[in-house]
């Protein structure tokens, strides 16, 4: 199966579409357009597994699709729009790298990952195997910038979640990796979701703010009945 | 494929291999080594439950006996009959062994030291379960390192060495000084390991194949010739306690107990100097140029002198002792380096003539060495100290203990006839030789080291009087001293076998010069060591010579006639009355064996040479205080020296460290988005350098 093929095609395509979003995320200036974006690049990922599935007349990766579908394109995006509703948030992005920059640095990134995948798997593998790879990695080096440019705690977690598709990208594309693999980083990212949403609640609460770098000063702490004796070990060299 | 590999093992055994069917055949042989190394690596492991019995020392320590026999007697079987094949660990993973010439050689000075440190084992059974667990892993990973025919083999078996004998060393653990050293040895350990490893990576080059044969197949070259040499020689040298890196070596010895302290100055720092030989001359090839054996030579030049001046200043027996190891340490790396530089200039006579003299000068100090510590131990044991401002008169006391002793330390000074004599006399009419390389600059070097080792010889038997005579002779220092012992019959044992190999190795150095011809050839192929038999050594195409047994003859025909004529001449019926005390006072009443201030100080003894040497070499500082006018109490001398490499070499690596963990330490400081920033930028940046990688 090479360039031309419709079966290439169609997942390189869905795999291009996974890399788009991301640049969609880096660039959204609004926390709904983040999660609207964020819920697309689930559904596309879904469709991906599926499509996968379908080639590889593999069963169990129309079980990740589902899943992929059911947590990442509508239940996580609908909670993080509950949890937007219910904090009563203003609703800009706060990046700390700008947007020019980090699409700049989002490209770079991607071609750094072109760089080093497809010459590495130079006939080894299938092409579409290659293709997939490098697709995968850019969307994991685009997730950790995500998590990296931006300030707020739900945009990070959203950056972490989407890093997390590129790690499924990367595994519904290669042939015979078990269902398993799958199905427990899945499991993984979604507690994952569950703390750090508990994270941002907290957040919230104590200190009023989603602005993560606020945390910065109040390293080393204690919850607030055993701060006096916290501050004894904040900041004490060697 | 086991056939394949032993190829250039074989080409180099001079007598016939021995015949399939023979009972001895190499299979046999080599399957009872491995046998043996399995037997001490499950002792190691039933030696922690065993320990509850009084009797687990006596098993333990019989065992390694038996192993240390088992090692020497296949050392000396490959030595007269040929390298023994290649084969493969029962490991799992590719672990190959093999025994040849130079690997034998080791092996029977390794077997011979352990049996004699094994018996003096038996004779002091120890029941703390952690000596009883490392002393078998220590001599299991000494022989593996030596049989290994392979680099991870060799690392394997390094290791384990370096980690049961700092088990060993930290055996005492309850005294602060003893954790020191401990910790400072494991440091060194660690340095070792830390710069072998790549060594043997870059020998094994791209393909990554570890095997000896594939290494010498393709020996390395240009920058990464450099950085093996480099590499190996702070690896192994900081094992084998070459000078700057020396600074364990004192503190390990006299932290561990007294048989461990033979076995690791015998056979451990042995084991380092294979390491050397092995990768440095035999696997690197013999294309390597002309300063590829400098190194070597001026570290063990250095380590010479340094390690013999010091013996002349410490104050503690087994200190001294080991400050005396590296001295011997020295001459044999000297040894070696002049033998690849030898090589390098196609003197292969003289690089012959180098090699063997390093060879047998690592088997003769071996065994006066371990011999040594084996006695101060046993000193230690009757006379409760080992300080030699607490001891004296022991020649009375401990008769069997002073024998030995005075064999070992004579050996040491390098006094004919004895083994000391013979492999420096070797290798100082080698140095002598060195102006026949060419280059000018090598021979105004030759000359520097040839002085170097002479002052080293002189100061090494200064060291060993002073040893000799501050704890034998005179009068006991303290009580305790005149109440000592000699110990039971297996330690007089343990201490007569290596004496009596130390006077036999002297009287037959050309015997062992044929025996490790073998060896010699590993190391320099063009080399030989031949016109020596069992009556003469000859070297080089000079004319020196060397007749030991006519030597022996000779010294004890005049000794003979000497002592007859003062039999003659003295009065008849001797009278022996009280010694002389200078003119002293009586000794007062609690101190009845005189007071020991008449008598000479281990400082006051090092004195002369303290002053000459130890200004500018090691720091030396003297002062005295008086006591004020009017104070009736008396003055006070204070003395004492540092070694150099604690001021210019360790304080600035611990201030690095110092410097380095506070930097490591701003890190826990970093804001949330820096610490996000700090995985993510690595991660890129490795992905960079493979893009680059596979891009050029």
């Amino acid at each position: 199966m090479t360039f031309g093929s419709t079966g290439y095609d169609i997942a390189h395509l869905l795999g291009g579409g996974i890399l788009l979003l991301s640049f969609v995320l880096l660039y959204q200036r609004r926390l709904e357009g983040v999660i609207g974006a964020f819920a697309i690049q689930g559904g596309l990922l879904a469709a991906a597994a599926a499509w996968q599935g379908w080639m590889q007349d593999e069963p169990g990766l129309y079980v990740t699709a589902l899943l992929a579908f059911g947590a990442k394109a509508l239940l996580i995006p609908l909670a993080l729009r509950l949890l937007l509703r219910r904090l009563g948030l203003h609703r800009t992005v706060e990046p700390a790298l700008g947007i020019g920059p980090s699409l700049l640095a989002a490209s770079a990134l991607v071609g750094l990952s072109v760089m080093v995948v497809l010459p590495v798997t130079a006939g080894q593998a299938q092409a579409l195997t290659r293709e997939n790879l490098a697709l995968a990695l850019s969307v994991v080096l685009l997730g950790m910038l995500m998590m990296i440019g931006r300030r707020n705690a739900i945009s990070q977690v959203i950056g972490l979640l989407s890093l997390e598709n590129g790690l499924i990208l990367a595994a519904i594309g290669v042939r015979g990796m078990p269902l398993v693999v799958e199905l427990s980083t899945a499991a993984l990212v979604l507690m994952l979701a569950l703390v750090a949403g508990i994270v941002v609640f907290l957040l919230r609460d104590q200190l009023a703010t989603l602005d993560t770098d606020v945390l910065h000063g109040h390293q080393g702490e204690r919850h607030q009945g055993e701060r006096h004796q916290g501050e004894r070990h904040q900041g004490e060299g060697p | 494929m086991a056939q394949r590999l032993g190829a250039p093992f074989c080409r180099r055994g001079r007598a016939p291999k021995l015949a399939a069917g023979d009972p001895l055949s190499p299979p046999a042989v080599l399957t009872a080594l491995i046998l043996i190394l399995a037997g001490l690596a499950l002792l190691a492991v039933v030696a922690v439950p065993l320990a509850r019995f009084a009797w687990a020392g006596l098993v333990v320590h019989g065992f390694c006996l038996f192993a240390a026999a088992v090692l020497a007697g296949v050392g000396l079987a490959v030595l007269l009959a040929g390298a023994l094949p290649v084969q493969a660990l029962p490991l799992g993973v590719p672990a190959l062994v093999a025994v040849d010439a130079l690997s034998a050689w080791f092996l029977l000075l390794l077997g011979l030291a352990a049996a004699c440190s094994a018996l003096f084992g038996l004779a002091h059974p120890l029941a703390a379960p952690r000596l009883l667990a490392a002393y078998p892993l220590f001599l299991a990973g000494m022989a593996l390192a030596l049989v290994a025919a392979d680099g991870f083999t060799l690392l394997l078996g390094f290791e384990a060495m370096s980690l049961a004998s700092w088990v060993l060393v930290a055996a005492d653990h309850a005294q602060a000084e003893n954790r020191h050293a401990a910790r400072r040895y494991l440091a060194f350990a660690l340095l070792g390991g830390v710069c072998l490893v790549p060594a043997v990576g870059l020998l094994g080059g791209v393909a990554g194949d570890l095997s000896f044969a594939a290494i010498r197949v393709a020996p390395p070259q240009g920058w990464v010739a450099a950085a093996v040499l480099a590499l190996v020689v702070v690896g192994a040298g900081a094992k084998a306690g070459l000078v700057p890196l020396h600074n364990w070596l004192p503190l390990a010895h006299a932290a561990a107990p007294s048989h461990v302290s033979a076995l690791m100055s015998g056979a451990m720092t042995k084991v380092a100097v294979y390491v050397l030989a092995r990768l440095l001359l035999d696997l690197s090839g013999p294309a390597q140029p002309l300063w590829w054996g400098v190194p070597l030579l001026v570290l063990g030049a250095a380590s010479a002198v340094l390690g013999a001046l010091r013996a002349n200043l410490e104050e503690d027996g087994k200190t001294l002792l080991a400050c005396s190891t590296i001295e011997n340490i020295g001459l044999i790396c000297l040894g070696l380096g002049l033998a690849a530089c030898f090589r390098a200039a196609d003197l292969g006579v003289l690089a012959g003539l180098a090699a063997g003299a390093a060879l047998l000068h690592a088997l003769n100090h071996a065994m006066f060495k371990s011999l040594l510590f084996l006695g101060m131990g046993e000193v230690a044991h009757g006379a409760a100290s080992r300080r030699l401002d607490r001891l004296g008169g022991l020649i009375h006391a401990m008769p069997w203990t002073a024998g030995a002793v005075l064999v070992g330390a004579a050996a040491a000074a390098s006094l004919p006839p004895l083994s000391g004599f013979a492999s420096e006399w070797l290798l100082l009419q080698a140095l002598l030789a060195a102006w026949r390389v060419g280059d000018l600059a090598f021979q105004v070097l030759g000359v520097a080291v040839v002085a170097a080792a002479a002052l080293a010889a002189a100061l090494a038997a200064a060291a060993m009087v002073r040893l000799f005579g501050l704890v034998f002779l005179g009068r006991p220092r303290t009580p305790r001293a005149a109440g000592a012992v000699d110990g039971p019959m297996p330690a007089r044992l343990a201490l007569l076998l290596p004496a009596a190999l130390t006077i036999l190795f002297g009287l037959l150095p050309g015997t062992l010069l044929g025996l490790a011809e073998g060896a010699v050839q590993v190391l320099v192929p063009h080399g030989m060591v031949e016109r020596s038999g069992l009556a003469m050594v000859r070297v080089g195409d000079g004319g020196a010579r060397y007749w030991p047994l006519a030597l022996t003859l000779l010294l004890a025909v005049v000794g003979g006639a000497i002592w007859w004529l003062v039999r003659r001449r003295a009065p008849a019926g001797v009278a022996r009355g009280p010694a002389w005390d200078g003119g002293f006072m009586a000794p007062p009443q609690h101190l009845p064996f005189g007071d020991p201030v008449t008598q000479p100080s281990a400082a006051g003894f090092g004195q002369p040479l303290r002053r000459m040497l130890g200004g500018s070499l090691l720091a030396a500082h003297e002062s005295v205080e008086m006591a004020r006018p009017g104070d009736p109490g008396a003055a006070r001398v204070t003395s004492g020296f540092t070694d150099p490499s604690e001021a210019r070499l360790l304080a600035p690596l611990a201030r690095l460290r110092d410097a380095l963990a506070a930097r490591a330490e701003q890190l826990r400081d970093l804001p949330l988005t820096a610490t996000l920033m700090l995985p993510f930028g690595t991660l890129v940046a490795l992905l960079a350098l493979a893009a680059w990688l596979e891009a050029g």
